[in-house]
Parts: C-alpha cells; structure tokens; sequence
C-alpha cells in the first residue's frame, strides 16, 4: 500500500511540474489568443474573469485590423522581404556550404567555424555603421534594407547548417557519377542538390523565420509605416499616442506569431541536429 | 553522328575544365558568401571603431579624429555606468534563470509520455514565435491597469486593488519583469539543448555506469553532465551573447525607465546613436560590449572543438 501512494505521489508531482511548464510557456499565447477575441467592453472590465469570454467573442479587432491599418501591407512586405533573403541565402550558403565539406582542404574547419562566428556579431554592435552605408545608399526607410542586410547573420547560420547536412550525403555517390562522366560541378547540382532537398528545404524555412524573428534592424532602418515589416509594425505602429489597442495588437501579433510557431515546430529536430552536428562531426 | 560529337564538344568549354579542380570550384562557391559577410560584417565592424574614435554625428559628419575621448566620456556617465551594470545583471539573472528552467524542463520531457509531441511543441513556443510580439503580451500581462497577473494576486488575496504592484513603474519590479521576460524567452532553447545533448548520450555508457552502482544523481552529475558540458555551454554562449547585445525586450517593455532602472547598452547604444543622431558616442557604447563578446567567442571556439556528442 505504501508503494502505492509512493507511486501516486510521484506521478502527481510529475504531472504537476508538467503543467507548470506548459502554463509557463503557453500562458501568454492564450492571453494573446483571447484578448484577440474580447470584445473592449469585457477586455477594459476588471470585474470579470479574465480567463475566459464574459461577452460573445468578436471578430471586430481583427476587421479593425486588415481595414483601418497598414497591417495587410506588412504581412506582404514581411513576404517579400523573405523571399528575397531566401533567395539570396540559398544561392549563397549552399555552394559555400558544399565547398566547405567537400571541395577546400584542411582549413576547411577553420574557415567555416569563422564563418559561423560571425553569426554571434551582434546587430546592435553593427546598426550605427550600417544605418549609415544603408543611408549613403539611398535605402532609407525602405524594405529593401533589410533585404540588403539580413542576409549577413542568415548565411552564416545556414552555411553551417548544411555543412552538417552535406557531411552526411555519401561521398561514393558523387565519385560515381565523377567516374561516369560528370563533371565536379555537375555532380554537385546532379547529384548532391537533389539528395539534399530536405535540407535545403530546411534552410528555406529557417531562413523565413530568422527574418520574420528579427527586429533590432528593422527598427533602427525603417520609420516609414508602409515599409515596416509585419514583427516592427505590430510592436511599434499599433500604439497611437499613449493609448493601445489591445485587441488590435495581440490580433497582430497572434497572426503573424502562428506560421512561425508552426514551422518551428515542423523543423525543430533538423535544426537541432544542424546546431549540434556541424563542424566536427 | 558528327553532329553529336560537335554538339558535345560545344558544351564542355575550357571553363569546365577549370572548375573541375576542386580547389577552384571550391574558391567559386566559397567566394560570394565570403564577400558577402565582410562586405557588410567585417567593413561596418571597423566603420564601428572609426566613429567612436571620431566626433561624427548625423548633423556634422566629420571624421575629425578625438582618440579615446568618447570612451572616456562614457565611462564618466552616469547612465552609461548604470547601463553597463544592468547589461550585467539583466544577462547573469536571465541566463541561470534560463538554464535551471531549461534542466528541469529537460528532464522533465525526457521520460515518454502520451501527448509528449504536443506538450513539447507548447513549450517551445516563446522561443519560435517573434520575442518583439512576445514581447507585447507580456507587456499587456504587466499593464498598470488591466493586468492579468494583479487580478489573480487580488483574486487570490494577496494583495488588494490598492496596493496592487505596477510591474513596469516601478525600478526593482521592471528590472525583474525585463529578466523573467527574456529568461522565459531562452529557457526553450536551454531544453532543447539538454535534451539533445542528453539523448545522444551512448545508452552502454550508463548501463556501464548503472552496472558499477551508480545512481540517478550520479549517473546525472558525473557521466551524463560532463560529456553533455560542451554543448551545454555552446548554448549558453549562444544565449549570453544574444542576451546581453539585445534591445527589444528592453525597449519594448521598459524603454530602459523607469529612470533608467532597465538601461542596457544595445538600448542606450539604440538611443545615442540612432535616436540623437550622435554616432560617435553611440558606437562607443556598443564598442564596451566588444570585450565580452571578445572573451565569450574564444570560449566558444575552445567548446566547439572539444565536443564529442
């Protein structure tokens, strides 16, 4: 009987310290998820529960949302912007990536590590500086700087995810296609590119959300509402005066927050493997 | 048939030939992500160093030379002190805060149970999902007048409407919120990394260690901890380095007030620089976090190296 309760025991506080880390995590995604749904009367009503809806939920401040604001606008700027960095990325890192594990000779380790150092170069080291190339280039207050710039912390990050990616494709399967008559290039976009689709596939995903995530850079190059992505747009453009508008910003937020959330999740053991699995293995 | 042979002769030009030497291909791929990086990393790294060790700002953009004065100034402000110590104690209190949570929480997800999927991708959450937008939940969680946190205090009884904390207002309060906030943000990744390291750990090492008595704790603190260490501390580099470099919690929550009780140095780097116009002076704040990452880079590459898992 002792034995029994023990066990009970044991598996409450299980349970227990389970809930509080799922609570600890998801609380303020619910809270998001709900105040978008409120309606103002129920949200600004410290006398009701907040927990749950005293009054039919809305779809009022996500209206308000796509036509009283620029929000429409950012959500294709955040698209665009990512799509050019991908773009950029992918014809970037993946080349160096193979040439790295495949192609340059013993300093190949260290030359990529160093690649990948330059991932933990701070933007808030290197936003002064770059506010000013960026303005010298006439792209002030415009999308097309982030464009300009994300891409220096998303090919270093991404260079080392292939490395490890490519690490693992079979270097025989190249040799044969060499020994058959392919040329070095050719084996690479015959026969590495397409065994790597996955991982390429990955980068694609990572890339999009590193750019969704970041915002130090956004903020410092770009004021002009329009051009904002959809991350700087909801932080900063939805506050008029010193009023906010809950509703509206954790709608904002709670939309562009789902896709990440979602692709996160979908990705997570290939990005752990890349992070953990690069250089030396 | 003298048609294909021509036909295959005009595909292969002299270029391919030269591209089939590794070294050359290899310099080819290598050279637009290189160029890239130092184009836009290295160059404005030591346009960096030029300005603070000049007295240009937006207004006068002068490349007049001032040495060290800017430095100095800094470190004779009184913000700039109040910052450097906050950097410190905001990274520091976020990071073990982070790491604890991130242990228990590994250790938690290790042992299988139904849902685990879907309880996992729950509390990775504040990692995945923008930390800016996070960001604003929190800040409407700690709002002076409608926050959730005070009505389930009040409800509980804990404290009274009256009396209820002002979670952003007040200097010991929003330096706690600015902490929790962004250990909350890391703590995910500090589960994912133990996790990771954890399970590559080799089953017949522990069934050796098991066979020759040790215990859970042993097993946990003398064979799985130290072979998991160096991607451990990988990640807590990774962490430190983002944490103590980073701005959006703390402008998007604080502002750096009240008073400057939240100062950090990428905001008032931010503030100086960008939002004065005083270039000089605020690459000077950002040049002081050079040394630290200075340091945790070369720790980095001594971990890096020495990995096994």
């Amino acid at each position: 009987m002792p034995r029994i309760i023990n066990a009970a025991v044991k598996e409450g506080s299980f349970c227990v310290a389970l809930a509080f880390f799922v609570v600890l995590a998801a609380f303020p995604f619910y809270w998001m998820l709900i105040t978008a749904f409120k309606t103002n009367t129920d949200l600004y009503n410290v006398d009701n529960i907040p927990f749950w809806f005293s009054q039919p939920p809305t779809l009022e401040h996500f209206r308000y949302l796509f036509d009283q604001t620029l929000f429409g606008r950012w959500l294709l700027n955040s698209l665009m912007i990512g799509l050019c960095v991908v773009a950029i990325t992918l014809a970037t890192a993946v080349p160096a990536g193979y040439a790295l594990t495949r192609l340059t000779g013993a300093n190949a380790e260290a030359l990529g590590i160093g690649i990948f150092l330059t991932y933990l170069v701070p933007p808030t080291l290197l936003f002064l500086p770059l506010s000013r190339i960026i303005s010298w280039l006439g792209l002030e207050n415009s999308m097309w700087s982030l464009v300009l710039v994300y891409p220096t912390f998303t090919i270093p990050f991404c260079t080392w995810l292939l490395m490890g990616f490519f690490k693992a494709v079979p270097r025989e399967i190249e040799e044969a296609a060499i020994v058959d008559g392919c040329s070095l290039f050719g084996s690479f976009v015959k026969m590495v590119l397409p065994l790597s689709l996955p991982a390429i596939l990955t980068i694609v995903i990572f890339t999009f959300t590193l750019t969704l995530q970041e915002f130090v850079y956004a903020l410092t190059f770009i004021s002009a509402s329009a051009q904002k992505p959809i991350t700087l747009g909801v932080a900063t453009d939805l506050v008029r005066g010193d009023i906010y508008y809950w509703g509206e910003l954790m709608a904002g937020a709670l939309i562009a927050s789902v896709p990440v959330a979602i692709a996160y999740n979908l990705f997570l053991d290939r990005f752990i493997a890349g992070i953990t699995g690069g250089a030396v293995k | 048939m003298a048609a294909i042979a021509e036909k295959i002769r005009g595909r292969r030009s002299r270029f391919e030939f030269v591209f089939d030497r590794p070294r050359v291909l290899g310099s080819a791929f290598l050279a637009p992500a290189i160029l890239y990086v130092l184009m836009l990393v290295g160059i404005p790294f030591l346009l960096a160093v030029y300005y603070a060790l000049s007295a240009y700002t937006i207004y006068h953009p002068s490349y007049h030379f001032v040495g060290l004065r800017n430095f100095i100034a800094m470190v004779q402000s009184e913000i700039f002190r109040r910052a450097l110590l906050n950097t410190f104690i905001f990274t520091i209190g976020s990071q073990i805060l982070g790491l604890v949570l991130g242990k228990f929480g590994a250790l938690l997800l290790l042992r299988p149970f139904p849902g685990r999927k879907f309880v996992r991708a729950l509390v990775i959450l504040p990692w995945a999902v923008p930390i800016a937008l996070a960001t604003v939940a929190w800040e409407w969680m700690f709002d002076s007048l409608f926050s959730v946190i005070n009505w389930v205090l009040v409800a509980v009884g804990l404290v009274s409407r009256a009396t209820e904390p002002q979670w952003l207002g007040d200097p010991q309060l929003a330096m706690l919120c600015v902490i929790i906030v962004n250990a909350w943000r890391f703590f995910p990744f500090a589960i994912v990394i133990f996790l990771a390291g954890i399970t590559a750990v080799p089953q017949d090492v522990l069934d050796a260690a098991t066979v020759d008595g040790a215990g859970f704790w042993r097993r946990n603190y003398q064979v799985i901890l130290p072979m998991i260490l160096p991607i451990v501390v990988v990640g807590l580099i990774f962490g430190t380095v983002f944490t103590f470099t980073d701005l959006s919690v703390v402008y998007l929550l604080t502002m750096g007030g009240p008073v400057n009780a939240t100062q950090v140095l990428g905001n008032l780097g931010f503030q100086i620089g960008i939002l004065s116009g005083d270039v000089a002076h605020g690459a000077a704040v950002s040049l002081f976090m050079f040394p630290v990452l200075f340091v945790l880079v070369i720790l980095m590459l001594r971990f890096i190296r020495r990995r096994e898992i």
